[in-house]
């Protein structure tokens, strides 16, 4: 190819082209099992062709002047090759619920039990970044609702700070009786939905 | 010439919106050894807690790595002797669409993709010297050769 390309004349051109695609460092992308079981899906091009990898550890190469290369490795072989870069992935984003009494922004028996563990594992979190979202049941009315809503979210929110997590860090708000976990009619007392939305970031 | 003073006015609010959501789009949460990050002619130190940006490069030296979360819950992390470029970043909290484009000039990357992926397949572009890595929602890892 290059043979043909210095006798048709355009010889120095193409010669300075491939010398810049020899001179394109290659790259390697590996495509990891999603967490929840599901894996997902990378298209690889270099421009001139592309290849989609979708299993689990199916790798390509790509650039230096050659087709792409695929191949299929290894957790070993990427603890080897990416060790690093692993660990310094920030903890997955995730979610807590807190229930509350009745009409009120008193937790749960159960709720009681379990908040220390809660709040032990946010103190652990680099950087949190927190939305704190209040939710009611259909008891009462809805403006009520609204500002019990937002009482439960900020009675959590006081918690948080003593954890060393900034005021700005931590935003909430109150969705009154909109975003029932459980739908019911009006005036119907039900406990999944007398709740806080935690989402750490 | 007062409503040419509103228009105006109105027009430079347009203009000022972008600066508004170029801010913050991301936050570091885990770093060890040398990072910076680049940031038009700065070169800022980085520590848990440090604010990402829109054209930001992040600078890993050979000891270094660094871990961000972005606003869409894209979680990334660079290796030892990398350069990454936040090229392109938006995202709509609100009905989940955006673009990300960031640009891996030598190093690694490990990406656990987020809302901007999920939502739409060609939003997330992972660009290295030698190819385009399309992101369709998913945890994937891609390493540039040294040339040395």
């Amino acid at each position: 190819m290059m043979r043909r390309a210095l006798r048709s004349g355009a010889g120095g051109i193409a010669l300075v082209l491939l010398a810049a695609c020899a001179a394109t460092p290659p790259a390697t992308v590996v495509l990891l099992p999603g967490q929840n079981g599901k894996t997902g899906a990378v298209v690889v091009s270099d421009g001139r062709t592309e290849t989609v990898l979708d299993t689990p550890y199916a790798s390509a190469r790509a650039g230096g002047g050659e087709p792409i290369e695929r191949r299929t490795t290894s957790a070993p072989e990427v603890k080897k090759q990416f060790g690093v870069t692993l660990d310094a992935l920030p903890p997955r984003p995730i979610k807590y619920m807190l229930y509350f009494l009745s009409g009120t922004d008193q937790f749960t028996t159960e709720t009681k039990k379990e908040v220390q563990q809660i709040l032990a594992e946010l103190a652990q979190r680099p950087a949190a970044e927190v939305v704190v979202i209040g939710h009611t049941d259909r008891v009462g009315g809805k403006l009520r609702n609204d500002q019990l809503s937002l009482q439960r979210a900020r009675r959590v929110k006081i918690m948080l700070i003593p954890l060393g997590i900034p005021e700005e860090s931590i935003v909430t708000a109150g969705r009154g009786e909109r975003e029932p976990i459980v739908p019911t009619a009006d005036n119907v007392d039900e406990p999944k939905n007398r709740r806080v939305e935690i989402n750490v970031r | 010439m007062r409503l040419l003073s509103v228009t105006f006015l109105a027009f430079a609010a347009l203009l000022a919106a972008p600066i508004v959501s170029a801010a913050d789009i991301g936050q570091v949460k885990v770093t060890s050894g040398a990072v910076h990050i680049e940031r038009g002619a700065e070169r800022l130190p980085v520590t848990v807690g440090a604010r990402v940006r829109v054209s930001d490069t992040v600078v890993t030296g050979g000891d270094g790595s660094v871990g961000i979360t972005f606003t869409d819950n894209t979680l990334l992390s660079a290796g030892p002797n990398s350069a990454l470029v936040l090229e392109r970043y938006v995202f709509d909290s609100t009905t989940h669409a955006g673009k990300f484009d960031a640009r891996l000039n030598r190093g690694s990357l490990a990406i656990v993709s987020g809302k901007i992926a999920k939502q739409s397949p060609d939003a997330m572009v992972v660009k290295t010297p030698s190819s385009l890595l399309g992101v369709r929602g998913t945890e994937f890892l891609v390493k540039v050769e040294s040339t040395e």
